[in-house]
């Protein structure tokens, strides 16, 4: 695999993001999130990095994943909104009770703990940040996540072949 | 307004509706073909990792959507719940032109013998309405031959020295054997085993005027790009309408069959496109919307001489609803196994199918379709996290190292695994929706677990460093294999159609797709489906008179 492809989508998707910024720039409201407030969308970026933490290759905040959860939840999964108030209140309280201090402040190994903790006390809430963390970190970028195809690049997934639609007429030879 | 009477109404444009439109309109007769879906072709492929046939994690993507179709399922411990289309457990098979095989993962199988013969050869099963179909496989042989050279298939299955007598070969030969294939084999003759390239519906050369496979990952669940895939909505529906003889409206959901006061039916009631209630009179009715939804629309179609919905004087609609256990064993090698070469499955064995001591039945083995990563997310087992390092590590050193095997048991029909209409919701039209119960028979998870681990043997022998095997779980089965709620059968006491698929109690319906299934058979069963369609319309071209079926 020649590493062109992963070039030319690399320059493609910062095209598409600077043009992103821009936009959310001209907004009154200074908040990109379409769903989360600025506090959420950081929490939930540091949940997502614990899921699936930075080594070697992306993690869940380098890949985007709080932007795929932002859009889905103002979209498709808007049915898990309050799911995901409610739930996120319940992480900084469980983070609260076992370290004295929010989640976002808490030291990597701590807030493991934390989730550890709200695996098995608000199982509902972490069963869906958890299946949405995945989707955004290993699904199909269109969706807002796997930025610049960290994940498909991390398992050596080569890129959607650009070939085969329309190379020939539809309307011809069939039936 | 009425609308003008047509000879055939088909409901349903999948493998059995698509090929009995044209079978019937290539015969002379008018055929109107309600589809309550859209029509999607290749230009509508997206290659959406979350969004396809398979994963659904947002959305359908071949349809029914979620606003309008609800179901209500009762689980095992009685538990009900209404559900979205595409929310797991709802059973989905597709709601498209083509239905299933505009996206399926097109493996063709020809059931074995005795597959038909399941009660002669096993003896009854305490608990289970195990049963012969009132054909043979003999019967069937030349049906199954003209699907294949109609709509296309390619494989190789010479080496299968367990296959039923087949008269001709396969139209195309199979595609190049991918990475996984070419370790599986050597293996699986070291143990004895007969492994053989999966006969599929995708094109492996240029066929019916449309090219061949062009081996992406994007297959199972997915719009071919290329077209390369064969289904009825790129073969058989396409000749349909070029005979001038068939209309073809799609999003248009049927009712009920609408029947005259001496029990015949009239025609079918529908709301078309644009909501508006409408009447299709016609002279035959053909219910082809898969297991679930023709049981449903059969059991919504009642009337002063069917109180109990259509053809269900003896209470046998809806029964048997029967699908697929899969076993599946999955390896870890200390060597590469992607290769990026689609579709993935390309090897089978279908040695364990049948003779397995002490059980009955079995079913065919097979190396997986390409898991794309999100769908590898989910098999990570436990051991290894659900997330966090190790989770990831693991996706990481596995992805292209690990491969699974698995296959589709035959299940032990349960008379209480069915399909009834829900007494309280209705779908958006106002329709009662169907409501799903029961669950699997106790010997089909004991087969399920011999054939893990045979699987599991058969990863060994080719080299895995560490193998683990996974059994579902006692719920209902059904899904896109979904099957048996309209048993064919001699007896109008103990089934619903007779051996042409013609409903006992009313000679002008006829249920033409796995429905009619006594027994699922070990395979995937989009082939027999094909096969029923084409020997259902042969008869029923026979029989049919002018603007009735001969007596």
């Amino acid at each position: 695999m020649s590493a062109s492809p992963w070039k030319r989508r690399r320059f493609l998707s910062a095209g598409v993001s600077s043009a992103a910024a821009t936009f959310s720039g001209c907004r009154r409201n200074q908040n990109p999130w379409r769903f989360f407030t600025l506090e959420e969308a950081f929490l939930v970026e540091q949940i997502c990095q614990q899921l699936i933490p930075a080594d070697q290759d992306a993690g869940g905040r380098e890949a985007g994943v709080v932007n795929y959860i932002d859009r889905q939840l103002a979209g498709f999964h808007s049915r898990q909104q309050n799911l995901y108030r409610r739930g996120l209140v319940r992480v900084d309280e469980i983070a609260r009770a076992m370290f004295q201090d929010r989640f976002t402040s808490l030291a990597s190994e701590r807030q493991v703990a934390v989730l550890e903790e709200a695996e098995t006390k608000e199982t509902a809430f972490f069963n869906a940040i958890l299946a949405h963390a995945m989707q955004g970190f290993y699904g199909d970028p269109r969706h807002g996540g796997n930025r610049d195809y960290a994940s498909w690049r991390m398992l050596g997934v080569p890129p959607r072949p650009v070939r085969g639609r329309q190379q020939y007429d539809l309307t011809r030879g069939r039936g | 307004m009425a609308l003008e009477r047509v000879n055939a109404v088909v409901v349903g444009s999948g493998a059995g509706g698509g090929i009995v439109a044209k079978e019937l309109a290539q015969a002379g007769l008018r055929v109107v073909l309600l589809e309550r879906g859209s029509w999607v072709t290749a230009y509508d492929c997206r290659k959406d990792d979350l969004r396809n046939q398979r994963t659904t994690v947002l959305g359908n993507a071949f349809g029914p959507d979620d606003e309008r179709h609800p179901r209500v399922v009762v689980d095992e411990s009685g538990r009900e719940r209404t559900l979205r289309a595409s929310e797991p457990g709802y059973h989905n098979n597709a709601g498209c032109v083509g239905g299933g095989t505009a996206s399926y993962g097109a493996m063709a199988w020809r059931f074995m013998e005795k597959d038909f013969r399941m009660r002669s050869t096993y003896g009854a099963v305490p608990g289970s309405t195990l049963e012969d179909w009132p054909l043979s496989y003999a019967d069937l042989e030349p049906y199954y031959e003209k699907a294949e050279w109609e709509i296309g298939v390619s494989g190789d299955d010479a080496g299968n020295v367990f296959r039923a007598p087949r008269r001709r070969p396969l139209p195309m030969p199979p595609l190049p054997p991918n990475r996984e294939c070419q370790v599986l084999r050597p293996a699986a003759l070291r143990l004895g085993l007969h492994p053989f390239d999966i006969p599929m519906l995708r094109n492996s050369v240029p066929y019916n005027g449309r090219p061949a496979c062009m081996r992406c990952r994007w297959c199972v669940g997915f719009a071919c790009e290329v077209d390369a895939k064969c289904g009825t909505q790129n073969t058989v529906i396409p000749a349909a309408l070029k005979t001038g003889n068939c209309e073809l409206r799609c999003d248009c959901v049927a009712g009920q069959v609408l029947l005259d006061e001496r029990g015949r039916a009239a025609g079918v009631a529908y709301f078309d496109a644009r909501g508006r209630y409408r009447e299709q009179p016609a002279d035959l009715v053909v219910v082809s919307c898969a297991a679930i939804e023709s049981a449903r629309l059969l059991l919504n179609s009642r009337s002063r001489l069917f109180p109990k919905g259509l053809g269900n004087r003896h209470d046998w609609v809806g029964r048997n609803l029967q699908g697929h256990t899969y076993p599946r064993a999955a390896g870890l090698f200390d060597f590469e196994l992607y290769d990026d070469q689609g579709p993935g499955a390309g090897i089978a064995v279908c040695d364990y199918n049948h003779g397995n001591p002490g059980l009955a039945g079995g079913g065919m083995l097979a190396n997986e379709f390409i898991r794309l990563p999100y769908q590898f997310v989910a098999q990570v087992p436990r051991s290894a996290g659900r997330w966090g390092r190790g989770h990831k590590e693991f996706m990481r050193k596995w992805y292209r190292r690990s491969m699974s095997v698995m296959g589709p048991v035959q299940e032990m029909p349960m008379f209480d695994s069915r399909v009834e209409v829900d007494p309280v919701v209705k779908d958006h039209w106002g329709i009662p929706v169907a409501r799903l119960s029961g669950g699997k028979h106790p010997h089909t998870l004991e087969v399920a677990r011999y054939m893990a681990g045979k699987a599991e043997a058969w990863l060994k022998e080719a080299g895995a460093i560490h193998t683990w095997t996974v059994v579902p779980g006692p719920g209902l089965s059904g899904g896109q294999h979904q099957a048996g709620t309209c048993r064919m059968g001699g007896d109008p006491r103990t089934s619903v159609v007779n051996r042409y698929c013609q409903v006992h109690d009313v000679d002008n319906v006829f249920v033409i797709d796995g429905s009619v299934h006594v027994t699922n058979g070990g395979f995937n069963p989009v082939l027999t489906i094909m096969a029923l369609a084409y020997y259902a319309s042969a008869h029923l071209v026979k029989t049919w008179k002018g603007t009735r079926m001969r007596s």
